[in-house]
């Protein structure tokens, strides 16, 4: 079988209001690695560079470095960590502090999108239910963030970029279940509009309003109401 | 508060989460106290190790708890990194390494749940994605001493603990693994030979009587 040439640099297979690949555009702006982001068209049209990078899940986001996909985001997340080490690292350097960050990013991974799923997809005691649940998770991030400014301490980091894409989601989280997190979890909010500030985040987070029409899509194409 | 000093792990006998934390230590020789844990009527320590999930496995070292299995072994393995390194070196082969455990992670154990839990047609369609899922593994290892290569690492010790289960699940669910998945059966024989596994992994036999125990429980019929 003959090799394929491999296509060297990092691409980016990616859908544009997706969380999951928004943590990787921020990673590698936060370590100024150069990269090409191709949008797939999610969920009808995947390309066959999808569906070949990505035999198991066919999802995005895939990070294709010199030719080879790597998927699941917390896994590419720290697969930048290690390949370009030196600047703005994401984890902390001893063993201990980066099993807790791990610890706390592999919560947030397993809980955030499920739920925020059930409060835009579905409503009466489901949403209701998922909307307790999802800030209950907020609370508890929040006694984890304390009085830090980002989840590493002083440095932003590993943590604070599993959580923050789903700052523009909150929106459209709120307009669904009805409420506020800014009322809930005020230390969530102050600590999500620090990140903000930064480029990497302002660039990769889409705007809360857009991504509120794409979820109204959504229900639309779905008949969810 | 004085901190109880050296490595604690809080587990209970059967699981395998808990499995690929001891088997971890043991590849690297290190001392620890085993607490066994009432899952039933939760202790204190463990509740106050692990307040987020209440669940085992929990690593204390110095009196400091970590959970979660996966993040527990790379934890020794950075801890400990002088012996029987458990990741490979290279960060393409480990981000291999972790998305597989990420995928057994995912599908083994709720599948294997559904099995036992599950009758007729629920059953059938949970044993048809099993199976499924152990091909794709087996694909992965394919003609491979272990999935780590030559050396035993990260990704058998994140899915061998489950093969003590593959006796109860075959049984309950009327298949062969050796028929289905002979390159899995045969991986699993080779991680038997090691000690660490050998001397860890439960007696098929009392996985069997456990998940019977579980099925009279949740009152599923046997």
């Amino acid at each position: 079988m003959e090799e394929e040439k491999r296509e060297k640099g990092v691409i980016l297979l990616d859908f544009w209001v997706s969380p999951f690949s928004q943590r990787l555009k921020i990673a590698m702006d936060e370590k100024n690695v150069e990269f090409e982001c191709i949008e797939e068209d999610i969920p009808n049209n995947k390309s066959q560079l999808l569906l070949k990078s990505n035999p198991v899940y066919k999802k995005i986001p895939v990070l294709i470095h010199d030719g080879k996909p790597i998927c699941e985001s917390m896994v590419i997340l720290r697969y930048i960590d290690e390949v370009w080490p030196h600047q703005a690292p994401l984890l902390p350097s001893d063993p201990y502090s980066r099993a807790i960050a791990s610890f706390w990013a592999d919560f947030i991974d397993k809980k955030v999108y499920d739920l925020g799923t059930k409060i835009w997809m579905r409503s009466g005691e489901v949403q209701e239910t998922a909307k307790q649940e999802l800030l209950a998770v907020m609370k508890t991030l929040e006694g984890e963030l304390g009085e830090k400014e980002f989840f590493g301490g002083d440095v932003f980091g590993f943590v604070d970029i599993t959580l923050v894409p789903f700052y523009a989601w909150f929106h459209a989280y709120e307009i669904f279940a009805k409420f506020s997190f800014e009322e809930e979890c005020p230390k969530i909010v102050a600590w999500a509009k620090r990140c903000m500030q930064r480029d990497s985040v302002c660039k990769a987070l889409p705007e809360p309003k857009k991504v509120y029409e794409y979820l109204l899509d959504l229900k639309a194409t779905y008949n969810l109401y | 508060m004085a901190r109880e000093k050296g490595v604690v792990l809080l587990d209970f006998w059967v699981s395998p989460f808990g499995q690929r934390v001891r088997i971890a230590l043991a590849e690297k020789g290190v001392d620890y106290e085993y607490k066994e844990q009432d899952l039933i009527n939760k202790s204190e320590h463990l509740l106050k190790s692990n307040p987020v999930y209440k669940k085992i496995p929990v690593l204390l070292r110095d009196g400091k708890p970590i959970s979660e299995s996966l993040i527990i072994v790379q934890y020794i393995d950075e801890v400990w990194s002088n012996k029987a390194p458990l990741l490979p070196a290279e960060p393409l082969a480990r981000a291999n390494a972790r998305f597989w455990a990420d995928f057994i992670d995912k599908k083994v154990y709720e599948c294997g749940t559904r099995l036992w839990k599950l009758v007729g047609e629920e059953q059938e369609a949970a044993k048809k994605e099993f199976i499924e899922i152990f091909k794709l593994l087996q694909g992965e290892l394919g003609d491979r001493k272990f999935f780590g290569g030559e050396t035993f690492g990260f990704l058998d010790l994140a899915l061998v603990p489950f093969v003590a289960w593959f006796y109860a699940y075959e049984t309950f669910a009327k298949f062969s693994m050796d028929e289905e998945c002979p390159k899995i059966v045969a991986w699993a024989k080779r991680c038997m030979e090691r000690e660490s596994v050998s001397k860890t992994l439960s007696d098929p036999n009392k996985v069997y009587e456990f998940v019977l125990f579980l099925k009279k429980k949740f009152g599923v019929e046997y």
